[in-house]
């Protein structure tokens, strides 16, 4: 696992990994919904959310000003800002959570970019270790199939348009998410991610993440995380949409 | 962070940058807050001009990308110390890639008031990580001189008390517990940031400047210094009309 700081909270961090397509959203809310259901506390935090830089994303991403450095930037400070007020603060409290996407995001995307693979995962050094990396393996194909089939329009830098390697935008697409696929391949072992294979059915797949769930954090779900008693108005669902 | 020649990136290149293209000179002005930096360069910009040089200047959190972010999230006081960092991060960048560099590219001379060392320097006083800050910050080009505005804990005070009239959230560092009240905090945050630029200045050969000179000296100091820099390119340009 790369240099990033240790969790000595009470919680745990269980965050998915994989291109656009894959299937890991899905799987997360699955999970997370299993997690609730036994009486844990669970909270849940997705890439590129936080209110305190999204207005500056916006208008980058509108009048297209973004270098591959600075759209690199902004989203670790994104990342920060979900870190110190939420992320951090949770795990504390001893919640478990689900991460939809992590720093792996960047050190996929950004590089792709053209962004230097050291500079950016020194970048993201004071993120919290996940206590479960799932990656979600899938043939670019297929991906692209469940992308391109479902969806309308896609944006100019989600087509990685900003790099012109092609001026159709779902040529540029393809090429972006075949570079995407290509890092995160490439640091699959360095990570140490539990790999899923994300062309199995939805419930084989949930099946292997609770396995592994169970395998890695078992105890502590039993013993250390908070619970939360199933049935009690909370006011407010903070969390991950339930399937 | 190792010692380079001027206009060579400190640690890490930018994707797409000759550093062989760029021909203009890069001026860095350094120091506290309330030090008087603004003063020197609207001076240095008109006095520059004159002489027949392009000179834009630029600084810390003016960016067309981040200004507003920045300025609104520092109303609500709701910056988290790394998410400040790579915040004012971002703010450089931006500046660097689509202003300084392109400038510097077209023979500019670039005045900026504030660099890297004063985000890194603050990042140190909220005990972030030096070495993390470091590499984050080493996509910066090393400039040609980096004058250090230094002045000590009591002639802050003193410019605090008799200009803006009182201790500012972010220069007091509020957002980290360090005092039980502003002025406790003040000397205390900014005192972390002397610290940390006065290292700075050692390993990033500062040009240390009495800020407590009288601001037409230091303007002399800053005016021979500068003209070295520059050479004899200007000769000439400066000729009066009336004369010709």
């Amino acid at each position: 696992m790369p240099q990033f700081l240790p969790n000595r909270y009470r919680g745990k961090l269980i965050i998915v990994e994989g291109i656009d397509g894959s299937g890991k959203s899905t799987q997360l809310a699955l999970l997370s919904q299993w997690l609730r259901s036994q009486e844990i506390a669970v909270a849940f935090s997705e890439w590129n959310s936080s209110e305190l830089v999204r207005g500056t994303t916006k208008l980058g991403k509108k009048k297209q000003m973004f270098t591959p450095t600075t759209f690199s930037l902004i989203h670790a400070t994104d990342f920060a800002d979900r870190s110190e007020r939420y992320l951090v603060p949770m795990l504390k409290a001893g919640a478990v959570v689900c991460a939809d996407r992590y720093a792996f995001t960047a050190f996929a995307r950004d590089v792709a970019r053209g962004v230097s693979r050291r500079w950016v995962r020194n970048l993201y050094r004071f993120a919290v270790r996940p206590s479960i990396a799932f990656y979600f393996r899938v043939p670019l194909n297929v991906a692209l199939d469940r992308i391109l089939g479902g969806r309308a329009a896609l944006k100019y830098y989600e087509a990685g348009m900003d790099l012109g390697l092609s001026r159709d935008v779902e040529e540029s697409f393809r090429v972006f998410q075949s570079r995407i696929l290509d890092e995160y391949e490439a640091m699959a072992q360095e990570v140490g991610f539990h790999v899923i294979d994300a062309t199995g059915s939805i419930e084989e797949q949930q099946q292997q993440m609770r396995k592994v769930v169970h395998k890695q954090i078992g105890e502590s779900l039993k013993d250390d995380v908070l619970r939360a008693p199933v049935g009690r108005e909370y006011g407010f669902q903070g969390t991950a949409p339930v399937l | 962070m190792a010692s380079r020649a001027p206009l060579q990136f400190y640690d890490e290149p930018l994707p797409g940058i000759d550093c062989s293209e760029l021909r203009g000179k890069l001026i860095v002005i350094e120091g506290p807050d309330s030090v008087g930096r603004s003063t020197q360069i609207a001076q240095l910009r008109f006095w520059l001009e004159q002489q027949g040089h392009a000179v834009i200047d630029t600084g810390m959190a003016r960016s067309a990308l981040t200004q507003r972010g920045i300025q609104q999230a520092k109303e609500g006081h709701t910056l988290g110390p790394t998410t400040m960092t790579l915040f004012y991060t971002t703010d450089f960048a931006d500046r660097l890639e689509n202003e300084i560099i392109p400038a510097l590219r077209a023979g500019f001379v670039v005045l900026t008031d504030r660099y890297i060392f004063s985000i890194m320097a603050r990042a140190i006083a909220r005990r972030q990580d030096r070495k993390w800050i470091e590499q984050v910050a080493g996509i910066a080009l090393v400039p040609h001189a980096i004058y250090y505005l230094r002045a000590e804990i009591d002639d802050l005070v003193a410019r605090v008390v008799v200009g803006r009239g009182s201790f500012e959230y972010w220069e007091s560092g509020m957002d980290i517990p360090i005092g039980r009240d502003r002025y406790e905090s003040f000397i205390k945050y900014q005192q972390r940031v002397i610290k940390a630029l006065d290292e700075m200045a050692e390993r990033h050969d500062f040009t240390r400047i009495d800020a407590t000179k009288r601001p037409d000296q230091i303007f002399l100091l800053l005016q021979r210094s500068i003209k070295r820099i520059i050479g004899h390119e200007g000769q000439g340009a400066g000729v009066d009309l009336v004369s010709v």
